[in-house]
């Protein structure tokens, strides 16, 4: 897919961004909340959206109440713009609201995601929107939101130590891959949502300040700009970021987060940059990974 | 009576100045600017006003400091854009509007939320001559890369030790909204801060 920028006319049978004032009002408070207590889970009163809960209806909701009419907001899923979940959500704020719509990472203000942390550095100038399903890290440990609730009144985190040590213990290394649990500013220990550990450290120290929505579980939390976020781990088992063997088949690209993808019927797979944007660019730049020639247009687009 | 006119684009007014709010909240001590509201009336700045009416709604009690309690045309004009009603103590408050800031009540009457609810706590929007001129101080923590410097006019001059104590309450405790003449600088409670 090219990169795009498209602006389109709002649909007037709706208020700007479809939530009415009174809802954008109680989340915006909501969001200034989890700002001042970076990492704590602010319970906010969600709303339901034209679109099912699982679809990303609490980022929907922090992207309706942040937006403006000069932003410019791109839409990923798995770290593309072109996949059913990110197109309906663009189109769905492109209809509520006419805003600008892109799929270049430096030029949007504000970055709704599902899965993944752009490769590109983000800046001072952008929000990053995550669509959250679970925002309870301790959710799996003890399901009783009360309890949960004191545990990090008491910064009690025991258990997810213990948790993350009987990894140890079964497979010799912490195996959790998905939704790594982070301490934020040394206090509250906070569920990146599901992006793989690979981008828990773009969280840390980040220019952009980072929001996170959970719809169906009616919780909004922050991560200031320049605020530490330090994955959980033992000194003798200290927290790694996932290294991949191979080299994106389309842009070479070796620092990046690789998707397996299928690429014809008899089996054949390569390895490709789940963040489709930056694996054009790279390639835009003369970057050429080993089966670019190869690569089915589905996978490698028209920037091949 | 009339009452004074507020946003005349209410959607996108409120927008701005949420963003406005938002980004001071999320990077303390940058200044950022705000369209005010002018017909508010005296002594409720103009951009303090704005910041009330994105803010506060029937959901949330709001208190007024001796000096816009003074004027009944403030509760009015509150009460008649926002729909807030105006909380009797500073402790019962979402948002406190404080027109003399150098005088504010100790931060330890506001709502300073619980330890399992530390977002049950009061925004303090206060009134600030200038962000330009004034004693500097010098902030640190999340939203600040290493350290950066705030001027405002019309803080109380202990303020130093009220915000370290209010730091101390962590992750209790009140934010400061600064409503300048144009803009807002804000002070979450997470913030460091020293005499520069
Ligand atoms: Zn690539």
């Amino acid at each position: 897919m090219n990169a795009m920028i498209s602006t389109a006319t709002p649909s007037t049978a709706y208020n700007f961004a479809y939530l009415d004032e009174q809802t954008k009002r109680m989340i915006r408070r909501a969001i200034l909340k989890a700002i001042a207590i970076p990492g704590y889970q602010v319970p906010f009163a969600s709303r339901e959206m034209p679109m099912p809960y699982g679809w990303g209806t609490g980022g929907v909701q922090v992207t309706a109440a942040i937006l403006g009419a000069n932003d410019r907001l791109k839409v990923i899923d798995q770290g593309a713009d072109d996949t059913t979940n990110a197109v309906s959500i663009r189109k769905f704020f492109e209809k509520t609201s006419g805003v600008a719509t892109t799929t270049l990472t430096a030029d949007a203000t504000i970055i709704q995601t599902r899965h993944r942390i752009p490769e590109k550095e983000l800046t001072e100038t952008q929000v990053l929107v995550y669509q959250v399903p679970i925002p309870e890290p301790l959710r799996f440990l003890e399901p009783r939101e009360t309890e949960t609730r004191v545990m990090h009144a008491l910064e009690d985190y025991g258990l997810m130590h213990v948790k993350l040590y009987e990894d140890i213990a079964t497979h010799g290394h912490i195996a959790t891959t998905y939704a790594y649990p982070v301490k934020v500013e040394g206090r509250y220990v906070m569920d990146p949502s599901p992006t793989p550990k690979f981008d828990n450290p773009k969280m840390d120290d980040c220019a952009a300040l980072q929001l996170f929505g959970a719809g169906r579980e009616k919780r909004i939390y922050a991560v200031p700009p320049h605020t530490s976020v330090v994955s959980l781990d033992f000194e003798d088992h200290p927290f790694e970021a996932t290294k991949f063997d191979h080299a994106c088949a389309l842009c070479a690209a070796t620092h990046t987060y690789l998707d397996e993808v299928i690429t014809d019927d008899a089996g054949g797979r390569m390895f490709v940059c789940s963040d489709t944007d930056h694996c054009e660019e790279r390639r835009a730049e003369g970057h050429r990974g080993d089966l670019l020639g190869e690569a089915p247009a589905a996978i490698a687009g028209s920037a091949a | 009576m009339a009452v004074a006119l507020a946003f005349a684009d209410p959607v996108h007014e409120a927008q701005r100045t949420f963003r406005a709010v938002m980004n001071a909240l999320a990077r303390p001590g940058t200044i950022q600017p705000v369209a005010g509201l002018l017909d508010a009336p005296a002594p409720l700045s103009s951009v303090a006003a704005a910041v009330a009416l994105t803010l506060a709604d029937y959901e949330t009690p709001l208190f007024l400091d001796a000096p816009l309690a003074a004027n009944p045309d403030v509760a009015r004009y509150i009460a008649f854009h926002t729909g807030a009603r105006i909380a009797a103590a500073p402790s019962q408050a979402s948002f406190a509007l404080i027109a003399d800031a150098a005088s504010v009540a100790d931060f330890a009457d506001f709502a300073l939320g619980t330890d399992t609810y530390p977002d049950r706590s009061t925004t303090l929007i206060l009134q600030m001559e200038s962000l330009m001129a004034g004693p500097s101080l010098t902030l640190a923590g999340p939203g600040i890369k290493g350290e950066t410097t705030l001027t405002a006019s019309s803080l109380p001059s202990d303020i130093v030790e009220r915000l370290a104590a209010n730091r101390a309450l962590f992750p209790r405790g009140v934010d400061l909204i600064l409503a300048g003449p144009d803009a807002v600088a804000a002070l979450p409670r997470t913030t460091r801060i020293r005499s520069a």
